[in-house]
């Protein structure tokens, strides 16, 4: 996907005044946000499962080469056909080379974020396959030609008028007004590619290294039906999704399903284990799965390495108070929110991020939700002094930066520009005590800056012991306090 | 006891009342109170905006100034939540200061989590006739814990009515440079607490942070509304009257 992370700000300015959005969203503050909150009461001891999953995960990426050939080897036995990737353009063709080879006209897929970092519909449509997205939301944006804004909600940012009219559009069938007819009409129009595609494209929430299996969490059944009504199927996975066992699958689930939809489990959990056998009635024919690095083993060995732990549940985004306000579009690539922010940069670049390390007040709700426990403010404040140091912030900014610390370090300097500062405050604040415009900062775009009230507490302090002020009744208790 | 009361910069410049507020509450506790005069920042503005050098030798001149305090004690979540919870890592790289950082990690309180937790205050001099909100500002309840601690107090003071707003665990939007930066998405957020704050009636929002009271009495103001927006440490000591000045 193109990468439009620099333009972040004004992108996001213009969502600020998207009141559809606005409206959009709030189900997700309110459902996601509540639901999840509900969903880990369920867990006596989410906390302990947490720094479990930390652990595991860990555990894994650790030893990930042990990891990727184990689950290599295990796949194989199966009868499943490996590829490795090292990036989005090796992604693209491999998965043309394999339809080619398969003489495979119509494609039908369940959600991949990986399809959507290298382009893989475009490419695949240039190459004269059908492309057909099967989950809901996937389905909704590929009709509305946008790209998703959110990893496991891809159309959060559609309402479901905005979503009858698009259908009304598309569909060329009478304008259904709620939700359940919607889909509803989803489904009879999707069915008949079900059953005329060559080939299923899926992506995996985890591969299981003791038995070379993958697996996708869903909730519409689309994701079953692609991994085994075509007759051949191709998995797109990043490597770092790999878990050692079924039984480690099991517990991050718990956590998985809680985080991301405050459901307790999902409606369907599909583990496919190499194609169908034999003595087997379902199933494709040929199984194909594509590793794909894409910038995964430089993170890997980079300060950024517990981003690879996420296991893309969505929670950092859902509790963001940047992302409830302006959505997953103006983040500019394929992962917004706090995880975004820090995957964005680590994948595609530092230069090509823009703002996004700084698109966030480190509030560390996102630290404090993630089933993962990844650190995801100290990881932007990383990014952020990688921008200083690389130069990629603004020379004012650096400056004012610099200049502070020049300050602050000099006591005998900080102490008189800050009274001067006091004293520019109160002419500033007037009467009310408050700084209606500050040249140069965003800060009165939409507040006031209550002012300073002409002294600080410096020289308030120091004013104590001076002699003429000993005898007052202010002074400290006992006069006990004292200047160092 | 012996504490040495670390001001931060902004309440040194915006509002000293709180200074002299926290001053007062911890001298009513029988401590002893020392403010090193040479004190400025605790080096969290280059911290968090990528300036680790600028907060580094900032972090170093804190650490010569106030080693050898028994405590230290700040009127402000973020500022504490920096000593105690960044500077192991912000100063990894010098081992020479490492004993000192971890020394004054382990010191360093939020003020309320201080008079709650350590000195364990009964009562405080606070009067307060009708009802205040409190908003829980991020970097106290989510690097310190501190949640229960100034709502322990606040049950404290004579006439004081707590009401809860909806969503007072929700960020402010201020975030630092974030409110400068991107002042659109900054105030459409304080927008949301703004509402919770009016939905509740009360009378004024309490919280222990500077950063989110400039940003949420801002746009308090800029709305219009009169909610008043004080610092915890004013309400507990009783200089919460807008005619008490700190001097």
């Amino acid at each position: 996907m193109q990468v439009r992370s620099a333009e972040f700000k004004a992108a996001a300015a213009q969502k600020l005044d998207d009141r559809q959005l606005y409206r959009a969203l709030s189900g997700l503050r309110n459902r996601m946000v509540s639901g999840r909150a509900v969903a880990i009461q369920e867990l006596d001891n989410f906390e302990e499962m947490r720094e479990a999953a930390r652990q595991v995960r860990d555990f894994t990426l650790t030893n990930l080469d042990y990891f990727l050939e184990l689950f290599e080897r295990n796949a194989l036995a199966r009868g499943a056909q490996m590829h490795w990737a090292e990036n989005g353009q090796e992604v693209n063709r491999l998965v043309l080379d394999i339809a080619r080879r398969h003489g495979v006209r119509k494609i039908i897929k369940s959600k991949s974020m990986l399809g959507e970092e290298s382009g893989l519909n475009q490419f695949l449509e240039a190459g004269g396959c059908e492309v057909r997205e099967t989950d809901l939301g996937e389905y909704i944006i590929q009709e509305a030609r946008e790209t998703p804004s959110h990893i496991i909600a891809p159309a959060v940012h559609r309402t479901k008028e905005q979503v009858a009219d698009l259908f009304e559009a598309r569909h060329g069938r009478p304008r259904k007004h709620d939700i359940a007819e919607m889909t509803r009409e989803a489904r009879e129009v999707l069915r008949p590619h079900f059953l005329t595609a060559d080939m299923g494209i899926s992506g995996a929430n985890f591969l299981v290294a003791e038995t070379g299996t993958t697996m996708i969490v869903t909730n519409e059944g689309n994701g079953r039906m692609t991994t085994t009504l075509p007759r051949v199927h191709v998995v797109v996975t990043g490597i770092e999704k790999v878990l050692p066992t079924l039984e480690d699958v099991a517990f991050i689930l718990r956590l998985l399903t809680r985080s991301a939809t405050g459901q307790s489990i999902s409606n369907y959990l599909t583990y496919t284990t190499g194609p169908k056998g034999v003595d087997e009635v379902e199933g494709p024919d040929q199984f194909h799965i594509v590793m794909v690095d894409s910038g995964r083993t430089r993170v890997l060995g980079s300060p950024l390495r517990e981003a690879l732990r996420c296991i893309r549940c969505g929670a950092c985004m859902n509790h963001c108070p940047v992302y409830q306000n302006i959505g997953g579009h103006p983040y500019g690539w394929v992962y917004p929110g706090p995880i975004g922010s820090v995957l964005t940069p680590a994948y595609v670049g530092l230069e090509n991020a823009g703002d996004l390390p700084n698109a966030a007040t480190l509030c560390n709700q996102c630290g404090v939700v993630c089933p993962v426990k990844i650190p995801l403010p100290d990881l932007m404040r990383k990014l952020r002094e990688q921008q200083v140091e690389r130069k990629l912030r603004p020379l004012s900014e650096r400056a004012a930066l610099k200049l502070w610390t020049f300050v602050a370090l000099r006591p005998a300097l900080y102490g008189p520009m800050m009274r001067i500062a006091a004293r520019l405050g109160r002419w500033l604040g007037g009467s009310r005590a408050l700084i209606r415009w500050l040249p140069g900062t965003g800060w009165t775009v939409g507040r006031d800056m209550p002012a300073p009230r002409g002294k600080t507490f410096r020289e308030l302090y120091a004013a104590r012991w001076r002699p003429a002020a000993k005898s007052r009744d202010a002074a400290p208790v006992q006069g006990k306090g004292r200047l160092r | 006891m012996q504490v040495a009361l670390f001001v931060t910069c902004l309440i040194d410049l915006f509002r000293p009342r709180i200074g002299f507020a926290a001053l007062k509450l911890l001298e009513a506790a029988g401590c002893e109170v020392v403010v090193p005069a040479t004190q400025t920042c605790c080096g969290q503005p280059g911290y968090n905006s990528g300036d680790r050098h600028g907060a580094q030798v900032l972090a170093r001149k804190l650490l010569r100034e106030l080693d050898g305090c028994e405590y230290v004690v700040v009127p402000s979540g973020s500022c504490a939540g920096m000593i105690r919870t960044h500077y192991r890592e912000l100063l990894s790289e010098f081992p020479d200061v490492r004993p000192q950082a971890e020394r004054i990690a382990a010191r360093t309180y939020e003020l309320t989590d201080f008079l709650h937790n350590v000195l364990k205050v009964g009562d405080v001099p606070g009067l307060w006739q009708g009802s205040v909100t409190y908003h829980d500002c991020c970097s106290g309840l989510r690097e310190l814990a501190v949640k229960a601690q100034p709502r322990a107090l606040l049950a404290r003071v004579a006439g004081l009515e707590l009401r809860e707003m909806s969503a007072p665990e929700q960020c402010c939007g201020f975030g630092g440079t974030f409110a400068v930066k991107f002042g659109d998405i900054s105030t459409r957020i304080c927008d949301q607490k703004c509402d919770d704050i009016v939905a509740s009636g009360a009378a004024a929002v309490v919280l222990g942070d500077l950063g989110c009271m400039l940003n949420i009495e801002g746009r308090l103001r800029r709305r219009g509304a009169q909610t008043r927006v004080l610092h915890v440490a004013e309400v507990l000591a009783g200089m919460a009257d807008p005619e008490a000045d700190g001097a």
